[in-house]
């Protein structure tokens, strides 16, 4: 591990010049991530600056009554929070899907967003991986693709995002707050996770220095009846090969409005707009569901090792949606849970 | 870079100086000779590591040492000293508590053998083969029980909305302990040892109601 210093900032802007002032720099905050990468040699920053204890960790509600989630929030008191676990049930689901209980008492909702990927070659620096070591090569393409994306990779990288969170807020339709040089800016969530193209290198679009303060969820009745699946290869403590958040509302027989992300699939948290537009005004049937996962599953190109995907992940989205209807009928209650039993 | 940090470690207070890339496991084995935290995989997939940090349980393998100057940590060896054994709040009485000199088989109640209940639980039912993730094991359990209490729901919680201390049937406990690998497989006797416990905390729920979150 290359030596680095630290320091604790006395405020978010403080922690901002902190970093914005030294290209080696990076922000610390739960650490489950970075402090991995440090040991692994995936990072060498020189400066850490440690957030985690920034006055970030309230959870609230604002005028306009959305919900403004402080970065340094936990995983774990996100997940249990009373408001998230009532209004953004899909949210919870996620953040309960992720990870252990001990690295969810450790992550925080900023530095969730800001996870690198779980690709092998991207973690083993023997390994040529373009988004380690820019230029060097995908040792993906040819080798284990098991985990890579089916949609929007490149020649570059096929690489996935490993969260859970992300995918969910995405279907909440979630922004996010950076504190920067020059101010604060309010991103959409889904203008910030990038597709590689030729610059996998770069997950996101926020600048060096820049502090992710907020996250805000909007007040939308589909997102009371939201959920999330996840399938991976194990009962538990592991990422999710396919996962799908989902929030429906249904009135008069008819799909007023959906939201779809899908997680595990690409090299950002996937929104299905597709998906999405073939379903709003709509019946919610059954056939109208597998005609929307087909809509949005076209672009797949899958690789050899996860060909798999593209109807597991067509299945998992059916089965979200049939599950969430059925909930908004009064059917039986079924919120998707079992995804990942 | 060095740094001094105070660290509070099962109820006492050390100051030991480190380099800014340890982490709070290597900081408590190799600086402070506390050995119950084990190191596994080092790298957050195994749990062999797992402490209590301010009363949650957290993996000292992947936590920088400097990042919890002023924390709060509580080990396996620290347990037994708990108040209730439940809610991890400090570890103060400690060093009133000596478990040296106590001759095997000479526990008089749950108290005077110096171990927490649910490390007598793991003992009772046999959780463990090898013991190198027992230590890991039990913070995590102790951390889970208070995490239940607290009314934290799971991934195979059905009904978020309930709110009032989680239920704890098999599926929860083998959910909510999934972060702890045990590679001899004494899986099924840790999961009577943790069931056990938290049915002795059901029962002890509704006098302590009144404080839970």
């Amino acid at each position: 591990m290359i030596p680095f210093d630290y320091v604790r900032p006395a405020d978010p802007a403080d922690a901002v010049a902190a970093v914005g002032g030294r290209p080696g720099a990076a922000f610390l905050a739960g650490g489950t991530n970075l402090v991995d990468h440090l040991k692994l040699g995936v990072t060498g920053p020189d400066l850490l600056v440690d957030v985690s204890g920034l006055p970030l960790d309230r959870i609230e509600e604002t005028p306009t009554g959305a919900l403004r989630i402080g970065a340094t929030v936990r995983n774990s008191d996100l997940a249990a929070h009373p408001l998230v676990r009532h209004r953004y049930p899909a949210l919870s689901r996620a953040l309960l899907a992720g990870a252990s209980g001990q690295l969810r008492n450790m992550a925080t909702t900023g530095g969730n967003l800001f996870q690198r990927t779980r690709c092998p070659y991207f973690q083993d620096t023997s390994t040529p991986c373009n988004k380690r070591v820019p230029g060097s090569g995908c040792s993906a393409l040819g080798g284990h693709t098991r985990d890579a994306a089916i949609l929007g990779a490149s020649a570059h990288c096929v690489a996935t995002h490993p969260s859970d969170m992300a995918v969910a807020l995405l279907a909440l339709d979630a922004s996010v707050v950076l504190l920067g040089p020059d101010g604060e800016r309010t991103l959409p969530l889904a203008a910030l996770h990038r597709l590689p193209g030729d610059t996998p290198h770069r997950d996101t679009v926020v600048e060096h220095g820049e502090l992710v303060t907020a996250v805000e969820l909007p007040d939308r009745a589909s997102a009371r009846h939201s959920t999330y699946r996840k399938v991976r290869d194990r009962r538990s403590y592991a990422f999710a090969l396919v996962s799908v958040a989902a929030a429906l509302d249904v009135a008069d027989g008819t799909v007023r409005d959906v939201r779809i992300a899908l997680g595990g699939v690409a090299h950002k948290p996937w929104r299905a707009e597709r998906a999405e537009a073939a379903l709003r005004g709509t019946a919610p049937t059954e056939a109208g569901f597998a005609r929307a996962a087909d809509a949005e599953l076209a672009a797949a190109r899958p690789l050899e090792g996860n060909a798999f995907k593209v109807p597991l992940a067509r299945r998992t989205l059916v089965a979200v949606l049939r599950d969430l209807a059925g909930a908004a009928d009064g059917g039986t209650r079924h919120d998707g849970r079992e995804g990942g039993r | 870079m060095d740094a001094r940090i105070t660290l509070r470690v099962d109820g006492e207070e050390r100051s030991p100086t480190v380099d800014t890339r340890t982490t709070l496991l290597d900081a408590l084995r190799d600086r402070l000779g506390v050995m119950s935290p084990k190191k596994g995989c080092d790298h957050g997939q195994c749990g062999a590591c797992t402490v209590l940090v301010g009363g949650r349980r957290v993996l000292g393998c992947l936590a920088l040492a400097v990042a919890h100057d002023g924390a709060e940590v509580v080990t396996a060896r620290g347990l037994g000293a708990l108040p209730d054994g439940g809610d991890g709040n400090s570890g103060g009485g400690l060093n009133g508590n000596s478990r040296n000199g106590d001759g095997d088989g000479e526990r008089q109640g749950p108290s005077d053998d110096g171990l927490h209940p649910v490390q007598r639980a793991f003992l009772d039912h046999d959780g463990l083969q090898c013991g190198y993730c027992t230590p890991g094991q039990v913070c995590s359990a102790v951390g889970m029980l208070a995490e239940a209490a607290a009314g934290h729901p799971s991934h195979v919680t059905d009904d978020l909305t309930r709110t009032g201390p989680a239920v704890l049937d098999d599926t929860e406990i083998r959910e909510r302990m999934s972060g702890n690998l045990c590679r001899c497989g004494a899986y099924v006797n840790i999961l009577a040892a943790v069931r056990e416990q938290a049915a002795v905390r059901e029962q002890a729920a509704p006098a302590r109601g009144e404080a839970i979150p």
